[in-house]
């Protein structure tokens, strides 16, 4: 077919089967949990109190759905099928939905509802029951069930599925699963940037392939890695730093990068960059960002080695630092939430081409309204600007669409602007 | 625009030359394209400015009319583009533009189709995520505005990477040969229901579909459309507040006792001797941040699905 040609032509970064070794973002219950993982012959997930073999998952597209099955070799997980059987017992979902006529105005909640007991299920469990067999029959055994209003009568469903026929959700690790994760997760560690900050940072800095750019990124790898994702194995990413440590880029190993975009991810100490740092080599580094971020056994540790790829974070060669020397970088992002934007800014700015756009990211608007303002009166740059995003989801259900009644209600300020060439620049 | 072309690429050593398309820069919300010709002149407010000035400075530099105004001369770029085009339509603008490149999974060498094209705003952006090696297919059934929109693009240097189509898309639905083939889809249609399921055929698996609505009511009804073959579907609004930064001197609270910031005791002053309010001696001024007053309340709904799987 003539699909898996276009997928063979863009590589591994757009695959969209899964492969022995490939990093996978597992979605559990519709987002109740994310979990990142790699997809070995020894890897599992656990879920509840079990543990499940992530092999069935291997050689599957992406977007595929799992539920649990306890067959004579444990508990496993198994692709569901989707049928156009399922579409249609949605519609009529839906056509019940509008024609509502039930309230809950009889409804008592208490525990004498529920006829089966926790042994009646564990019993069902034992004879071979399916987790949605279980459902039913909680269902079936529910004196109120049928009273209740369709929308609650399907919000116990779920909550049923959820415990006893649990989903999981295969997921491409994209920058933008990546970033929702761990915001969701653990925000701190990207800074507290959210998705769509993401992505205006990227469109305000215009990484396309080709570009090269410069990034002090501080938040985990979460920029390295969204820009060597935009840049498509073209171009580069470099990371630069102050001192002699490079920032950790731990989040950049749950892309599926391959080589070839792994060596477009390189590193340069600030000081090498000014070409008055000291050259010793400092080689000690990046090898032990293993960390939190995989739920790894120790099989999978021995096995990602066997799959390791290019590493990505290399020195820079000489002679791509010359070439940015001569011509600057093309873009500059940074992200550094412990360290004066303006002191940074300064020391970068630099090194980056005329007309070409900066941006920089930050958690707090202070830092930023104060570099702003300094760029404007030492003349070092046109159309700044400090945004901030807001996103808001809907719920869209017949009769029933509304904001969630939850939102994130900060996503991180940036400050954009475009390098111009002033007359001292013009001159030297 | 796009730095595929090496002798293109921004560089300190890259200089302006006949034919160039560069953005003319007065202020943030003033700007201008102009095509680079050497015995053109732009003329503005600030006066004349020779084109053949232009020619062998930087970008990112100052140039000057004879009346001594002067202006910034940028490259272009697809942010830049959004400011400056010819509004043929209603456009997409950067949050929503960026939200949709990021939500649509494009990265080099993705096949993205679009309908309608439009004043090409969105188009732009969706090309520089998909070069060098990808493509965009748009669909616009306006030939006049089709073909504007082409008349663009090979301005902007996208031509290669940028299809355009005349086409009914709502009635029509995609080209046939294009099914199975697209990463993303994208629709900015009065009635994209009609477009979803072409949309559906058109996508590879997992590839993901967005539509852009103004109102809500469309969105019912994609969202109920888009039940039957694709998951994941989610409707989200997407709004920028900007700031504005100022420096002031801040004058400073000075009790009788003259300490700064010493609380004020009431009782026992009289006015004359009321804490006053005096210039700030140390001459620390603050620099200050406040949203700006006022701001797009809405654009439109962004309402993202993913194409079922189905083995
Ligand atoms: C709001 S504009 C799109 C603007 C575009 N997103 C941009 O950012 O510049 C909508 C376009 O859809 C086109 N359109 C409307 N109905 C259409 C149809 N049935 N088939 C194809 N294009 C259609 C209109 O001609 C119009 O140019």
């Amino acid at each position: 077919m003539s699909t898996t040609v276009e997928q063979q032509d863009n590589s591994n970064q757009n695959r969209r089967i899964t492969w022995e070794g490939c990093s996978v973002l597992l979605d559990i219950n519709d987002g109740d949990r994310l979990v990142f993982s790699r997809l070995t012959a020894g890897s599992i997930v656990k879920i509840g109190n079990k543990n499940y073999p992530l092999r069935p998952l291997i050689g599957c597209p992406f977007g595929s759905l799992f539920q649990v099955e306890s067959g004579e070799n444990g508990p496993s997980l198994a692709r569901v099928i989707s049928t156009a059987e399922d579409n249609n017992t949605e519609d009529k979902k839906e056509c019940d939905l509008k024609e509502e006529s039930r309230d809950n105005r009889a409804l008592i909640d208490n525990n004498t509802a529920q006829t089966l007991t926790g042994e009646d299920i564990e019993g069902m469990r034992r004879q071979g029951a399916s987790g949605n067999d279980i459902v039913e029959a909680l269902i079936a055994n529910s004196a109120t069930f049928e009273n209740k209003t369709s929308f609650s009568q399907e919000k116990y469903r779920l909550k049923k599925q959820k415990k006893y026929a649990p989903k999981v959700l295969l997921r491409r690790p994209f920058a933008r699963s990546i970033c929702d994760t761990y915001f969701k997760k653990y925000p701190a560690r990207i800074g507290f940037l959210r998705v769509d900050t993401l992505s205006l940072i990227l469109s305000f800095s215009n990484v396309t392939a080709n570009s090269d750019v410069l990034v002090v990124d501080m938040i985990g790898g979460m920029i390295t890695g969204a820009v060597a994702e935009r840049l498509g194995g073209t171009g580069y990413v470099c990371n630069t730093y102050r001192g002699d440590s490079p920032y950790s880029i731990e989040i950049v190993r749950i892309f599926n990068f391959n080589d070839e975009i792994n060596k477009r991810i390189v590193r340069l100490s600030l000081g090498e960059l000014s070409g008055n740092g000291d050259l010793k080599e400092n080689e000690m580094i990046s090898s032990n960002q293993e960390s939190l971020t995989f739920e790894e056994s120790t099989e999978d540790k021995i096995a990602s080695k066997i799959y390791k790829a290019a590493k990505p974070g290399e020195k820079a060669s000489q002679d791509s630092i010359n070439s940015w020397k001569e011509n600057g970088f093309s873009s500059l992002i940074i992200a550094a939430p412990d360290v004066d934007a303006w002191s940074i800014v300064k020391e970068v700015l630099p090194f980056l081409s005329f007309s070409a756009p900066f941006v920089i990211y930050h958690q707090y608007l202070q830092p930023l309204a104060t570099c702003m303002h300094n760029l404007q009166v030492e003349k070092m740059a046109i159309g700044l600007q400090i945004t901030e995003p807001w996103l808001r989801e809907y719920q869209v259900l017949p009769s029933r669409t509304h904001p969630h009644m939850q939102m994130s209600a900060f996503g991180g300020y940036i400050l954009s602007g475009t390098k111009i060439c002033n007359e001292k620049s013009t001159t030297q | 625009m796009l730095p595929t072309d090496p002798t293109k690429k921004l560089s300190f050593k890259r200089h302006i030359t006949d034919g160039d398309l560069v953005i003319v820069y007065e202020k943030h919300d003033n700007m201008k394209a102009v095509k680079v010709s050497e015995k053109s002149v732009l003329e503005n407010r600030f006066g004349v400015f020779k084109h053949s000035d232009w020619i062998g400075k930087p970008f990112g530099c100052k140039v000057s009319s004879h009346k001594g105004g002067f202006v910034y001369l940028l490259a272009p770029t697809p942010e830049l583009w959004t400011l400056v085009l010819s509004h043929r339509t209603q456009i997409l603008y950067i949050a929503d533009i960026s939200f949709v490149i990021m939500y649509l999974e494009l990265i080099p060498g993705c096949v993205v189709l679009e309908s309608g094209t439009g004043s090409g705003s969105l188009t732009t952006s969706l090309a520089r995520s998909i070069a060098p090696t990808g493509h965009v297919y748009t669909f616009d059934f306006h030939e006049q505005r089709a073909m504007a929109a082409r008349e663009d693009f090979e301005r902007t240097g996208l031509s290669d990477l940028v299809s355009v189509g005349v086409r009914d898309i709502q009635g029509e639905g995609f080209p046939k040969d294009l099914i199975g083939r697209a990463d993303a889809v994208f629709l900015d249609l009065p009635q994209p229901w009609l477009a979803i399921p072409s949309a559906g055929q058109m996508l590879k698996e997992d590839g993901v579909l967005c539509s852009f609505s103004p109102c809500i009511e469309q969105v019912q009804r994609s969202s109920e459309t888009l039940a039957s073959n694709f998951t994941d579907i989610r409707t989200f609004e997407v709004l920028l507040r900007t700031y504005e930064v100022r420096e002031a001197k801040m004058e400073q609270c000075q009790t009788e006792e003259g300490t700064p910031g010493a609380r004020p005791n009431k009782r026992k002053q009289r006015v004359s001797e009321a804490s006053h309010w005096e210039q700030d001696k140390s001459d620390s001024h603050m620099v200050m941040a406040r949203p700006s007053g006022e701001a797009k309340g809405h654009t439109g709904y962004l309402t993202f699905a993913r194409l079922k799987c189905v083995a």
